[in-house]
């Protein structure tokens, strides 16, 4: 019998990262930034994080650490140093309106050299006297579950264990989609990414939305990467640790053709095919749960392919996806 | 009816095509404010004086014999695998899975050299490698392409997935492959028979590699320049409307050219495995498949200059490794490195393409 129980929290606990990624990455995409720094930044996030957790553990000692303050300074932290990389890509982009795919790699190359530089070099230049970055108390309040979900059963199990950054993830995933659907400034950016021209004609300040979205979608990226160091990983620090995820979430804006509600139970899907060969009989061939892992890709690749051949005008990528806009250009 | 109000401060337009020699001295200003940055960076982390910092990364590249041939050797992988891309860029074909192509590539080397070593005497053995990895790069490449010329799929995602399949696909054969049992890793394939390696010039190690690539980028720069389908390629690029127009078969060019683009990309993975590493690991390609991207586009797609930005790009990952290393720091310090300076070619690159005036000086105009 599959194990439904703990199958479910820990394909929830994989997808969460990838939630946040995606939901930043699809406002991005909306306003027609095809912005493939996103594992870069959310490598960012999640250092800039563990530096601010990491500086302030060490000057007040782990003993005494007080509770808002460890999530405050983390959060203030890696929402700066992804907003500072969104700006850097908006900047290159938009204002200097340079190649999108070129920006993007490079931002990411950036992104995760800084990440595993800062990781590895942290301790030797903070010249302190600890062997790891180890923030268990940091992360013992980014963990905290409800009271309750211990005396529920299966039902906590599943639905209430998990740290409030998971939740603010599905919140921020369920108010992105509302605002892009329902609201003025979502149709307005859903216009700058599908036609700059004609929104440019309409009166909106192209540029002042493609900042906005892209700043703000690295920002909710980050978060990603701060949940996933500090709630997935119980604040420890290894180097490349996150791996692909990144790319990962890229992959999920198309398997959910740019809806970020989709994504909340898409990504679960996604963390439940990241981790379904864990879950695969063992004894069976190790070389097959190689092949598992690439269940999210191939599904990615066959949304892509059928999304393109029904060519329905809703589900396809923001027209100007990847484009710069020069008002004087036609 | 007061028009200053509405006078923004400045005002930028595109520039006529500025003449080669104050482009690249654009792009050279920004090549070393890059490096006084980068400096500055390392001085600040490692307090090594600026001057030192060039030394080592000068050191870092060319402080040996042997660090000069593994620098050729890596701009030489590097170049081939930008050569490879290169085509499709030419097209607006924007194909990121050079790095996939290329672990395709290694990976039907790696079946040759394993399969077949030692029962087809060795030039057999280097021919099917040669073949298969070609063949095998190309077909990751069209599959894409095919579908990118038939229903409009969007290339950049198509092939950045491919990638991963590649990784995995990878990994699984290395666990039906691996040398001892559960050890998760190939090690050196025929080591001592040396089946399927490819020969040597004299002593050097890596000379023939240089070689291949050096024939290889001379070859590309021909077929993209004086040849007729590398006139399509370009004519497809600018506009593909045009293309159909005149008559090109648009979606022949893209599969044909995507084509082409995975075969380069095989074949450097087949010098990767055959040639140097005889191994082959998923992170075999180190990422070469995305660094080429930024080569090929600060070469402004020309191969004869890509053997410069793919000079300065091993040059400086060489030089910040040697750096990270002489102080005990991660070896990720070259990414940070390559990043900046990336960032800053990039943002130079407005200054060509765009000029701007200010309020006073568009106002003399009037």
């Amino acid at each position: 019998m599959f194990d439904f129980v703990s199958f479910i929290p820990r394909a929830v606990m994989q997808g969460i990262p990838l939630l946040f990624g995606s939901t930043g990455e699809t406002l991005t995409e909306k306003s027609g930034n095809l912005n493939l720094g996103i594992p870069g930044i959310m490598y960012v996030g999640a250092i800039s994080g563990v530096m601010g957790a990491f500086t302030y553990e060490q000057s007040v000692g782990a003993a005494n650490v007080n509770g808002f303050l460890a999530v405050a300074i983390p959060l203030f932290c890696c929402l700066l140093g992804s907003f500072l990389m969104g700006l850097l890509y908006c900047f290159l982009t938009v204002s200097l309106r340079a190649n999108q795919n070129v920006t993007g790699l490079a931002l990411t190359t950036f992104g995760v050299g800084f990440g595993n530089f800062f990781g590895g070099s942290l301790i030797k230049l903070s010249g302190s006297d600890v062997p790891a970055i180890v923030l268990s108390a940091t992360s013992s309040y980014f963990r905290r579950t409800l009271p309750i979900s211990g005396s529920t059963g299966w039902f906590g199990k599943v639905f209430l264990s998990y740290g409030f950054l998971a939740y603010l993830a599905v919140v921020i995933a369920l108010v992105a989609a509302y605002i892009l659907k329902r609201t003025r400034v979502g149709l307005h950016l859903r216009a700058v990414g599908e036609s700059p021209n004609t929104a440019d004609a309409a009166g909106i300040n192209v540029g002042r939305y493609k900042y906005a979205a892209t700043c703000i979608g690295s920002m909710i990226a980050g978060l990603g990467g701060l949940y996933y160091i500090m709630d997935y990983t119980s604040g420890i620090w290894s180097s490349d640790a996150f791996g692909d995820r990144g790319w990962l979430a890229i992959a999920l804006v198309i398997f959910t053709v740019w809806r970020p509600n989709v994504g909340v139970l898409a990504s679960f899907l996604f963390g439940g095919l990241y981790i379904l060969h864990m879950y695969i009989p063992s004894g069976m061939n190790l070389a097959v749960k190689e092949l598992y892992k690439m269940l999210p890709y191939v599904v990615t690749i066959i949304v892509l392919v059928i999304s393109s051949m029904r060519n329905k005008r809703e589900n396809q990528p923001p027209a100007s996806l990847g484009l710069p806009y020069f008002r004087e250009e036609r | 009816m007061n028009n200053r109000a509405h006078n923004p401060l400045f005002h930028v337009s595109r520039r006529a095509a500025l003449p080669w020699y104050r482009a690249w001295g654009i792009r050279a200003g920004a090549l070393i404010i890059a490096l006084l940055a980068g400096a500055l960076i390392t001085n600040l982390i490692t307090g090594l004086n600026p001057l030192e910092v060039y030394a080592t990364i000068w050191q870092g590249s060319f402080g040996s014999a042997r660090r000069t041939w593994v620098l050729f050797q890596n701009i030489a992988m590097l170049l081939c695998v930008s050569l490879a891309i290169t085509p499709a860029f030419r097209m607006r074909c924007w194909n990121l899975g050079g790095d996939g192509q290329m672990l395709i590539g290694c990976l039907a080397t790696t079946a040759c050299m394993i399969l077949l070593g030692g029962k087809l005497p060795n030039w057999a053995v280097i021919l099917c490698m040669l073949v298969s990895s070609v063949l095998a790069g190309a077909i990751w490449a069209a599959i894409p392409a095919i579908f990118k010329a038939r229903w409009n799929t969007n290339e950049t995602l198509f092939t950045l997935m491919m990638n991963y399949i590649a990784t995995q696909l990878v990994a699984y054969y290395i666990i039906i492959w691996e040398v001892p049992k559960g050890a998760g890793k190939i090690g050196i394939i025929n080591q001592s028979t040396q089946a399927g390696w490819l020969p040597q010039i004299g002593s050097y190690k890596y000379l023939l590699n240089i070689l291949v690539v050096a024939v290889v980028c001379f070859l590309m720069y021909i077929y993209l320049n004086y040849s007729k389908h590398g006139y399509e390629i370009a004519v497809v690029g600018e506009s593909e409307r045009t293309a159909r127009y005149v008559g090109i078969k648009v979606d022949r060019v893209i599969i044909r050219t995507m084509f082409l683009s995975g075969a380069v990309c095989g074949l450097a993975g087949m010098l990767l495995v055959g040639g140097t590493e005889h191994t082959l690991t998923t992170t075999i390609t180190s990422g070469r498949g995305f660094t080429a991207v930024m080569v090929s586009w600060l070469a402004k797609f020309n191969p004869i200059w890509m053997v410069l930005t793919s000079f300065l790009l091993v040059f400086l990952e060489r030089g910040a490794g040697q750096i990270a290393t002489s102080f005990g720091l991660s070896a990720s310090y070259a990414d940070i490195l390559t990043g900046m300076i990336l960032f800053f070619i990039i943002g130079s690159e407005f200054f060509i393409n765009y000029e701007i005036k200010f309020r006073h000086a568009a106002g003399k105009g009037e």
